[in-house]
């Protein structure tokens, strides 16, 4: 359930009775989506834990200071708006 | 550097059980209230989802990523499929899963009315959640009886505005005497998970109106969703409170009301809104707020 392997289903054979999901979304790295990326600045953070509370993905790890997660950031901001000491900032990225 | 710091100060579940690789829009609502919600209510839940934004989100059959069961239904059937799971796996004598309908707000405004109102009557022992993203966002922003007045979407577009309140359904769902019926926004995750918690142990159907902002279909950044969510609550446009078992009671009180043209300047789908519809938006919020403080006493009252 929580590795990032595309389930194959090949024959009919192979499909489950009920429809239910089987497989994880890991596989889908959604990091292409975003135009810029959260940096997070250390020595600023406070560790109130507001950014990796209100991460819509979760794209952000709890750790101290919190850690983001670059395959899955979508670079929607909301992180970056709602942090209290304005310790994230907009970095734009080129690939 | 090497002194070891302090854990992150966590005021909600630390596990997360809804995976990232999701395909919702950047900045979106619904996505935060699934996360919420499953934090609230752990692994053991089975989730029934009509067609809505978060049948897309999930991601294609056999994919999912919420890393519970799901089961995928049509548009009008969210309540009944929930009955139906719920009483199934109690005949066979399985018990202990928390049955969860998630449908957005067309399925449950007006699609889903009728299966929602007969699961009520039933009392069946299911958790019904609306997250209100105020129109038919996945098909592209159609309008829906739970727009709000003065907005735009792509059927009543800006010369033709939505005209007409957003539809009551808090009351109507009160009005069917459920054990528990809460309002609750993704800018106060606590309050939200404190909600879920609580319906999970009361049996009887539980309803639950989220409050999901869509960055996408109400036009505002996709930075500022919590934000417009805050807004909301501060200028009572979207009410926190619960009833349980008839009685009423506000959770959160802003203890000063700000104005809703700060709500409406975020939002692009109310650009267009001249000073005079602003005033008569305002004077609808106040007269709808007074109505439930004026509630939320007279049970009060009654108690002691």
């Amino acid at each position: 359930m929580t590795d990032d392997k595309k389930v194959e289903l090949n024959k009919v054979s192979d499909y489950p009775e009920m429809p239910v999901s089987l497989g994880s979304m890991l596989w889908n790295k959604t990091s292409s989506w975003r135009n810029f990326k959260p940096v997070i600045d250390g020595t600023k953070c406070i560790g109130c834990g507001i950014c990796w509370k209100f991460c819509p993905e979760p794209a952000i790890f709890p750790t101290n200071p919190p850690t983001v997660d670059y395959d899955f950031c979508k670079g929607c901001g909301i992180c970056i708006s709602e942090c209290p000491t304005k310790a994230i900032s907009k970095v734009d990225e080129t690939r | 550097m090497n002194e070891k710091k302090k854990d992150l100060t966590l005021s909600i579940p630390k596990e997360e059980i809804m995976q990232p690789g999701h395909l919702a829009c950047q900045g979106c609502g619904a996505s935060l209230a699934m996360r919420y919600a499953l934090k609230a209510l752990g692994r053991n839940v089975i989730l029934d989802i009509p067609a809505c934004c978060w049948a897309v989100i999930d991601g294609p059959f056999p994919y999912s990523a919420t890393g519970v069961p799901i089961y995928h239904t049509a548009f009008e059937t969210a309540a009944a499929v929930a009955s139906g799971i719920s009483n199934g796996l109690r005949s066979v004598g399985k018990s202990g899963a928390t049955i969860m309908a998630w449908a957005g707000d067309g399925g449950t405004f007006d699609i889903g009315i009728q299966a929602l109102s007969g699961a009520a009557e039933r009392n069946d022992d299911i958790i019904y959640t609306v997250y209100d993203n105020e129109a038919y966002m996945n098909t592209g922003i159609q309008r829906s009886s739970a727009t709000p007045h003065g907005a735009w979407t792509t059927t009543t577009p800006v010369k033709h505005f939505k005209k007409g309140e957003k539809k009551d359904l808090d009351s109507i769902m009160v009005a069917h005497g459920i054990p528990y019926m809460a309002t609750a926004s993704i800018s106060h995750p606590e309050d939200l998970i404190k909600k879920y918690q609580k319906a999970a142990k009361i049996r009887g159907t539980k309803f639950l109106h989220v409050y999901a902002p869509c960055p996408t279909g109400w036009k505002s950044d996709p930075a500022m969703t919590v934000k417009v969510a805050k807004l909301a609550v501060e200028t009572n446009v979207f009410p926190i409170y619960e009833v349980e078992n008839g009685n009423y009671r506000i959770n959160i009180k802003p203890s000063k009301r700000k104005e809703v043209k700060e709500y409406l300047s975020m939002q692009g789908r109310f650009k267009h809104l001249t000073e005079e519809d602003v005033k008569y938006i305002q004077e609808n919020i106040d007269r709808k707020w007074d109505t439930l403080l004026k509630k939320e006493q007279y049970f009060s009252s009654k108690e002691k």
